[in-house]
């Protein structure tokens, strides 16, 4: 069996369409929706905030937490047991090492920013949709950052390099790998990187640049989504 | 971070029939609904009343009976208060907040019955349809019951079954045929703070409230369960008024309710 | 010389490359790295010459020294009281900087202030580890009673008070409510319902519109028509 064309009719190197919006969770500091196809995340910032147990506060710098979890009914099967498991307790994990870069703590030492990311529909890339929904609620929050962080997963399905995996993709019967990426965006550098699957080192390479192609897309539905939210009622006002 | 004076000054308002956001004390905020937001939940629905959120969706699955009820298909109802909703909530196990609610809101559902349970049964004594329903709060601004209630309501009108190719569910395809649903079953929680009863609470209000009363009917009007919250008692004559107006609102709700099946 | 990416007063997000040179100044939420200046924060960038800042539109309390505050005693303390500002960090009232009389040791506190009081004080030291003193040994500081709070994002406090105060008069002319600023972020209003409810209106205004120019004159002339006054 070989992979000939993508389901939904996509070129190799297209995501699906996304779709992003802040401050969709009013009692949140920061929050933010984002869409990549049918892979749904909310994500709400609170914080700075106090840090118990105390003994976790540090006077240099503030920690950040985050807590990935999908939803029961967002799963492509049966109902998922609400509660994580050690599968979400290892994405949240990757999730903060991802932002941890360019989150600057020496500006809330002592206390804690929580980031909760829940995802109600997944269909593939839901930790990569979490982080980039994480980076924009943090945005939307006004927590100090260097830069944006944007993630996607890329892969190889058979003989072909792919861009945005769907579920039916990763699922396919053949040599299949799933690789999510993270990136910051000014420098190119890489703050997630994982896999599932069977992959060459050559390929891998090629993956790279192909990833970080993709996020500079995924960057520019990050930055429409923070700049919507003042156009509102700036653009019919004179700037002195 | 409330001073102590608020629930002195939030008199004031009620005095004047007035809340926080302009409303009568007996108005609903704006109610703002969507069907079949979540693709891959059997059912589901978005609900707002103000600015409260909540998604609920329902998830099927095929089991063995209870041996008690051999011919009945099962409900499970849970309402989960999502950390992303409020600074009090954290991930982890339900709070007893969670648990009152989702107790509240699954008895109204189980008792009218909002299902035909018995429609529910594929094989008598074998096999039986399991109904899951799964409120989240995405954000919290008071009235999580009514509102959970009336999502799930909704999701469960909108619910479809999926597809059973070889006695084992089929998730990717959906059918044609909802489910039986045998009453439309709605909450609504009277508040009350010094002598005002009110509806529909932001969560400021939710937090001065002194007493509650969940009335949850189902669409002839009939009570279907009942659930007194609050830490101060109530006398008779403000549970008789509070029967009226939770009638009341029901009757509003159970209109936005039906509108919503063609 | 060189050259800046983003025009004055515009909006620009955490990393967001403002400008290209060494001679230029960053300040505010711009920071540089080697010769780029960038953004930390979601904002909007106001560039004077040489000089690039960028206001925050969004963020949290950030307690400096002299600041006036609004905030609700949260616990009794040995020597004084807790006071919950809204951020991340609590701030402690000395009995010293509370009250003139002399207390007693042992003495219980909460004839003076107890929890749920709110005060409006002033910040009188800041350590680096954002241990916060407040004291109500100032003109205008003191403990506020009835009303209620409003929370309002620190970070546009200054449009609520407006160049020499002209938003906050305003404001309190055509409300006729007693209102309290805190540059945390806590808004103590005071005033009939209606005149309330017409208050919290416009500062949902000024909130949602503090990133625009021209915001005194379109809250002045929606005053005006709310209240039908003229408001000098």
């Amino acid at each position: 069996m070989s992979f000939d064309k993508r389901v939904d009719g996509r070129g190799l190197l297209d995501l699906r369409p996304m779709e992003a919006k802040v401050g969709v969770i009013e009692k949140a500091d920061g929050s933010a929706y984002f869409r990549m196809g049918d892979t749904v995340a909310y994500a709400a910032v609170y914080g700075p905030r106090e840090l118990v147990p105390r003994f976790k506060q540090n006077p240099k710098k503030g920690v950040l937490r985050c807590n990935y979890n999908m939803l029961p009914f967002s799963g492509v099967g049966e109902r998922i047991r609400p509660g994580g498991n050690r599968r979400s307790k290892e994405i949240s994990m990757v999730t903060e090492k991802a932002l941890l870069p360019v989150v600057l703590l020496d500006h809330f030492p002592n206390s804690v920013v929580d980031v909760f990311i829940e995802l109600p529909q997944t269909d593939a890339g839901s930790r990569c949709a979490g982080i980039t929904a994480a980076a924009l609620a943090l945005a939307d929050a006004g927590i100090p950052m260097k830069d944006l962080v944007s993630a996607v997963a890329v892969g190889k399905v058979d003989d072909k390099l792919l861009v945005d995996l769907r579920y039916e993709e990763e699922a396919f019967e053949g040599e299949v790998s799933d690789i999510p990426f993270a990136f910051i965006h000014n420098t190119g550098e890489v703050s997630l990187l994982q896999m599932d699957g069977i992959i060459d080192d050559e390929n891998l390479i090629k993956l790279v640049d192909l990833a970080r192609d993709a996020a500079l897309k995924v960057y520019e539905v990050q930055k429409q989504a923070l700049l919507e939210k003042f156009k509102k009622v700036g653009d019919s006002n004179e700037r002195k | 971070m409330r001073g102590n004076d608020e629930a002195h000054h939030i008199l004031r308002y009620f005095e004047n029939n007035l809340r926080y956001d302009g409303r009568g004390l007996t108005d609903y905020r704006n109610i703002e609904y969507e069907l079949n937001v979540v693709k891959t939940a059997e059912g589901s629905a978005s609900v707002k009343f103000g600015g409260t959120h909540v998604i609920a969706g329902v998830k099927l699955s095929i089991d063995q009976p209870y041996p008690d009820t051999p011919n009945k298909g099962n409900l499970m109802v849970e309402v989960s208060l999502s950390p992303l909703a409020s600074e009090e909530y954290m991930p982890g196990p339900p709070d007893i907040d969670a648990v009152e609610f989702s107790r509240v809101v699954d008895r109204g559902l189980r008792e009218a019955p909002a299902l035909d349970f018995e429609k529910l049964c594929i094989k008598e004594g074998e096999a039986v349809w399991n109904v899951s329903v799964d409120i989240v709060v995405i954000n919290d601004d008071g009235n999580l019951i009514d509102v959970a209630g009336f999502a799930a309501m909704l999701a469960l009108m909108n619910a479809r079954f999926p597809k059973v190719v070889d006695d084992k569910v089929d998730y990717h395809e959906l059918t044609d045929e909802k489910l039986p649903i045998k009453h439309i079953v709605l909450p609504t929680t009277v508040f009350k703070i010094d002598k005002y009863l009110f509806i529909d609470p932001i969560v400021e209000e939710f937090e001065l409230a002194e007493a509650r009363l969940t009335l949850t009917r189902r669409d002839d009007g009939k009570i279907c369960a009942i659930q007194k919250g609050g830490d101060y008692p109530l006398k008779k004559e403000d549970i008789e008024k509070m029967l009226v107006l939770s009638k009341e609102k029901f009757e509003e709700l159970l209109k936005i309710a039906k509108g919503v099946t063609q | 010389m060189g050259v800046v990416k983003v025009k004055d007063k515009e909006i620009v997000i955490p990393g967001q490359l403002l400008a290209e040179g060494m001679d230029f100044v960053p300040t505010g939420d711009a920071y540089r790295e080697d010769d780029k200046v960038y953004s930390k924060r979601l904002g909007l960038v106001e560039i004077n010459k040489r000089v690039i800042k960028v206001i925050p539109l969004s963020g949290s309390y950030v307690p400096r020294e002299g600041d006036t505050v609004v905030g609700v005693v949260s616990d009794i303390l040995v020597s004084g009281w807790r006071v919950d500002l809204g951020g991340a960090y609590s701030a402690v009232l000395p009995i010293k900087d509370a009250v003139n009389e002399f207390i007693k040791r042992g003495e219980d506190l909460t004839k003076y202030f107890d929890i749920g009081d709110v005060l409006f004080a002033k910040i009188s030291r800041v350590t680096s580890q954002m241990l916060i003193d407040l004291t109500l040994r100032d003109k205008g500081l003191t403990k506020l009673v009835g009303g209620r709070i409003i929370k309002f994002p620190p970070v546009k406090v200054p449009r609520i008070i407006g160049k020499n105060a002209s938003m906050i008069t305003m404001l309190k002319k055509a409300t006729q409510c007693k209102i309290y600023v805190g540059k945390n972020g806590y808004i103590w209003i005071d005033g009939k319902p209606n005149q309330e409810l017409l208050l919290t209106k416009v500062i949902k205004k000024i909130d949602e519109e503090a990133h625009t120019s021209g915001l005194t004159d379109r809250v002045k002339e929606f005053l005006e028509k709310e209240t039908g006054q003229k408001l000098g």
